[in-house]
């Protein structure tokens, strides 16, 4: 069912009571106006805070403008094309992508293997799966800060670990080959409990007579789930690669407590950039011109989205 | 048999790393500053109050704290009256091109918080709002998605109640409140809590729009108590790391059904 088409549902005395015209019209005046108060104070925050900021995003882009002077200056497309060309830009947007990926292939594969664990008849099950979920619910912020301590070189948790099978433990944030792979265990320990939770209530929901069946003709476990189970949680795969490539591309708590974006430019992706041209190095145009290079990207993630939703909703 | 034990196996060691930080980080708070920096690490801490002290000496933690809470308190508030206002209105009452402002509300959806920052950071310097308990609170305050789910649950509420509610009498704002709400505690409550959630562990925007530590939030506090203390106080900053987690781990474990029921009610309805 789509989810704008469900009818209003008119107050009673709209129906029952039989009265004049002009009396209707009065009523019906008075819930206009009831609707408008009701609605106004959401409908502004939004249109300022929400929709106005594209508009100013779009405007700020073709300007230089340090946030200091008077007024900025316009450049027409300069920022566009100065970024769209600069090899900064290029490997912004590959850590990014890169980043992304790695943290959206991990989620999906371990939380649905985590899924399937917290699926089987075993005692405590629960208990895990509220254990491996809470850390989504905490501030990445606070995350990220325990995180830096484990990955201390010198007297981390890290080092316990990776000292006993006689390896030198990197000193992973300052460590331009660490430090991201770093980025995405902290980003997958904090929202892989997510995953799991979503692909768990997916496996509950599937219907079991195929699976028996096919269980009954002999088909393995292994034809089961990929011939199977797969691709029954599709739709829940494809929901949760598109809140993840979102939520990923404007991660930022984690990276900003643990690397800065560095060290160098290791850890520098979109969403970084984005705060270091407008809130470090005050330009305006630029942090614009990246704002709507991330709006266009994931618009156009959640278009497909919508897209593929309309056609195919396999679950309720 | 076999398999069953060596999946117990696999069920605890996913136990062990998801608890495993979280230990790291309750001993290494409550550890001596000797414990800390010693190799190899003490699995069992000497209890101190130490850090807390240290911490608190370090920065201005109670502050902080009150900080977090007025905005979550009053941010939660004002977002959640605003998402049942809004949904009762766009589920109760007409309205010309109705279908067209609510794709309007939904719509605030697709918009990326982090493209938003810059343009709202000048809109509220413009609003002389920098540095403010309003500027932290407002621009946060429109409702889209909680919308969205208060209104899908007041569309399946049975009609007989509401329609009984207004032959009685009653108006909107009295059924919305004396009827619709107390139909609707359990989303109610979901809403609240992910909303309340989200205002305290809220980073990036009370990083920009505050510059004196008196307006700072817990997790900008953290950020800053790190950066200023260095790798020689892990006690002293994991202590700060505590004071900001905790409460947000006992309201999980308070209402984690509520949090779980709206998390994979808002994924599997998509």
């Amino acid at each position: 069912m789509s989810i704008v088409d469900l009818p209003a549902r008119t107050h009673p005395d709209e129906r029952t009571i039989a009265d004049g015209n002009d009396q209707r019209k009065r009523r019906r005046r008075r819930e206009y106006g009831l609707f408008a108060l009701l609605v106004a104070p959401n409908l502004l925050v939004i249109a300022v805070f929400a929709y106005w900021p594209i508009i100013y995003n779009a405007f700020l882009s073709l300007t230089d403008w340090n946030m200091i002077a008077a007024r900025p200056k316009f450049v027409g497309l300069a920022n566009y094309g100065r970024t769209l060309t600069d090899p900064a830009f290029h490997k912004t947007l590959w850590i990014t992508v890169v980043f992304t990926g790695l943290i959206v292939v991990g989620s999906l594969v371990i939380g649905l293997a985590l899924a399937f664990l917290f699926n089987l008849p075993l005692k405590g099950r629960g208990a895990v799966r509220t254990i491996a979920f809470a850390p989504h619910i905490l501030s990445g912020a606070a995350v990220a800060t325990i995180w830096a301590f484990i990955f201390d070189p010198g007297y981390g948790l890290m080092r316990a670990l990776i000292e006993p099978f006689g390896a030198e433990p990197p000193d992973w944030m300052n460590n331009s080959d660490w430090a991201l792979p770093g980025l995405v265990i902290v980003y997958l320990w904090k929202n892989v409990g997510f995953a799991a939770l979503i692909y768990l209530a997916g496996l509950q929901g599937l219907p079991k007579e195929l699976d028996e069946a096919a269980a009954i003709d002999g088909a393995s476990t292994w034809t089961r789930f990929r011939s199977i189970k797969l691709p029954l949680l599709a739709p829940i795969t494809f929901f949760l690669l598109i809140t993840t490539v979102i939520g990923t591309f404007q991660a930022f708590d984690v990276i900003a407590v643990m690397t800065g974006g560095g060290p160098g430019d290791a850890t520098t992706t979109l969403s970084w950039s984005i705060y270091n041209e407008g809130f470090q190095a005050f330009n305006a145009g630029r942090a614009a011109t990246l704002s709507i290079i991330m709006f266009v990207i994931l618009l156009v993630v959640t278009t497909v989205q919508a897209r593929v939703m309309e056609r195919r909703v396999h679950y309720r | 048999m076999k398999t069953r034990a060596i999946q117990y196996v696999v069920l605890i060691g996913v136990a062990a790393v998801f608890l495993g930080p979280l230990y790291w980080l309750l001993s290494t708070a409550f550890k001596q500053p000797t414990q800390i920096y010693q190799w190899p690490p003490a699995w069992w801490p000497h209890l101190t109050w130490e850090n807390f002290s240290l911490a608190w000496k370090a920065a201005p933690f109670d502050r902080f704290f009150l900080n977090s809470t007025i905005i979550t308190v009053i941010g939660t508030a004002l977002k959640v009256v605003n998402a049942v206002l809004t949904a009762y209105a766009f589920a109760y009452l007409r309205f010309p091109f109705k279908k067209i402002l609510f794709f309007a509300v939904l719509g605030a959806m697709m918009v990326p918080g982090h493209v938003t920052l810059l343009p709202n950071y000048l809109t509220v310097a413009t609003l002389g709002w920098i540095n403010t308990y309003a500027g932290l609170i407002i621009p946060g305050i429109g409702s889209a998605f909680a919308t969205f789910l208060m209104r899908q649950h007041f569309l399946t509420l049975p009609t007989e109640v509401t329609d009984a509610a207004a032959v009685d009498g009653a108006g909107h704002l009295r059924t919305l409140w004396r009827v619709v709400l107390p139909m609707s505690r359990p989303m109610l409550i979901t809403v609240v809590v992910i909303t309340a959630v989200e205002e305290w562990n809220n980073f990036v925007w009370p990083l920009i729009v505050t510059n004196t530590a008196s307006m700072r939030t817990l997790p900008v506090g953290l950020l800053i108590l790190k950066d200023e203390e260095g790798l020689a106080a892990w006690g002293t900053i994991m202590a700060g790391t505590l004071l900001v987690l905790a409460p947000m781990l006992l309201i999980f474990l308070i209402a984690q059904r509520y949090i779980v029921g709206g998390i994979t009610a808002g994924a599997l309805k998509g």
